[in-house]
């Protein structure tokens, strides 16, 4: 699939396969097009050319209403964009009421499970305003879950956080992937995506230009523009 | 009071279907869009005062059955269309300032965008202009308690006399159109700044 705005080609030639259960880290400089990948997925912005699916069906097509598809799909945001006039509860449990049509009740006892299971049992009431970072980024994960989805688009979900959260965030995405939840993960933590990921793309200025194990890429990448990445956060201590 | 009680809901009521239909980004919805804007550029620009003497004036001098001669309900008319367009522009504003990252979550959560409006965008909208709202409805009742004390029973009368003497509105209306003929251009200025300035943001 391709995407550009205006006359500036943002993604080129994407080619990506997702298979249930698996992970795959986006890495890339800021600007490679990672967020605009996972937004394209996620229908938040529309592609011009090639076609995107989910589960066999192809969801790009005109005919497909792009609010069942979203509502198939997770998204976690850099900046969180939790909704700041409601509770955390109410966060958490809009889409099940208002997009999946849950009961009020069943939404609360299923999101406050899930509250609790990430460590934030007891701020069911508090504002999005009132946790920390860390706190409202894992708020987030449970809103994106909350719909019991396909599979998760997390968009570099730590780059906002102080460097002392975001290993609660990390952890949280570790346990889903061990739960066997589908990961796309967009990302500049490598350590994390070694770990975590299945599989490493690494974008450049809107195009893959390398792919396979974490190990290969991250250790041994062929490319030289992989290579200077990589280098480059080394040299930033963040590898 | 009564009139005031309202006169302020359908402005509130209205004023925000002004501004959703001026805010709204589809297509299909460029008429009314267009509609919507002309309405507030309209009824922005003409004075109060003016708008209540061509609505308590004018509608009586029709002479259509049907239509309400009730000078207050003809004042609360006159006001409602006014004050609409006034409230219509503080609204847009307050959904304007409401960052696209909150409809992105929003329609990422899995609600279709008329959801996303009322139950994301829209409550924050509405916190964030409560002053500039006040203001409005400050003004309002004292607009009302002019045209309720003062101005229709009176002015109904003179108005009478000069229909009876003249037949004639046209002076009111050319006092309309001067009016607009100021502010309708300042409004697309307006908007044409506050366009590019998105632009460049």
């Amino acid at each position: 699939m391709t995407k550009s705005f205006g006359e500036r080609q943002v993604l080129g030639g994407i080619d990506l396969t997702l298979r249930e259960h698996e992970a795959i880290a986006l890495i890339g400089a800021s600007g490679s097009g990672k967020s605009t990948l996972l937004r394209c997925i996620d229908l938040l912005v529309e592609i011009d050319d090639g076609d995107i699916f989910l589960d066999g069906e192809v969801i790009t097509d005109p005919s497909v209403n792009p609010v069942e598809v979203r509502r198939r799909l997770g998204f976690v945001f850099q900046a969180f964009n939790l909704f700041p006039h409601m509770t955390v509860i109410d966060n958490v449990t809009l889409g099940a009421v208002r997009a999946h049509g849950e009961g009020r009740k069943q939404s609360r006892e299923r999101g406050r499970e899930v509250l609790e299971r990430f460590g934030l049992g007891g701020r069911e009431n508090d504002r999005p305003d009132q946790l920390s970072g860390g706190q409202q980024q894992r708020v987030a994960l449970c809103r994106a879950l909350a719909g019991k989805p396909r599979a998760l688009l997390l968009d570099e979900v730590t780059s906002a956080l102080d460097p002392e959260l975001v290993g609660d965030v990390l952890d949280a995405v570790r346990d889903l992937k061990e739960e066997g939840m589908t990961m796309i993960i967009a990302t500049h933590e490598m350590s994390f995506a070694r770990e975590v990921a299945d599989e490493v793309a690494f974008l450049h200025e809107g195009r893959i230009i390398e792919q396979g194990s974490p190990e290969k890429i991250l250790a041994e990448p062929e490319r030289p523009e992989t290579q200077k990445f990589l280098r480059r956060l080394l040299a930033a201590g963040r590898v | 009071m009564k009139l005031f009680l309202i006169v302020e809901v359908i402005v509130l009521v209205l004023g925000l279907l002004v501004a959703v239909v001026r805010t709204s980004k589809v297509p299909a919805l460029f008429p009314i869009r267009m509609l919507a804007a002309v309405y507030c550029d309209f009824f922005r620009g003409i004075p109060v005062i003016l708008l209540v003497y061509l609505v308590g004036f004018g509608v009586p001098a029709l002479n259509l059955s049907g239509l309400p001669t009730d000078p207050l309900v003809l004042a609360g008319i006159a006001l409602s269309l006014a004050y609409s367009s006034y409230v219509a522009e503080v609204y847009r504003a307050g959904i304007a300032s409401i960052h696209p990252s909150q409809t992105d979550a929003g329609l990422a959560t899995g609600l279709t965008r008329i959801q996303t409006l009322r139950f994301v965008v829209i409550p924050q909208a509405v916190r964030r202009v409560r002053p500039p709202l006040l203001n409005d409805f400050i003004s309002l009742q004292k607009d009302v308690a002019l045209v309720s004390v003062l101005g229709i029973a009176e002015a109904f009368q003179t108005a009478q006399i000069i229909t009876l003497s003249t037949f004639n509105y046209t002076p009111l209306i050319a006092a309309a159109l001067l009016y607009l003929a100021v502010t309708f251009p300042m409004a697309r200025i307006l908007d044409h700044i506050t366009a590019r300035e998105q632009i460049n943001s």
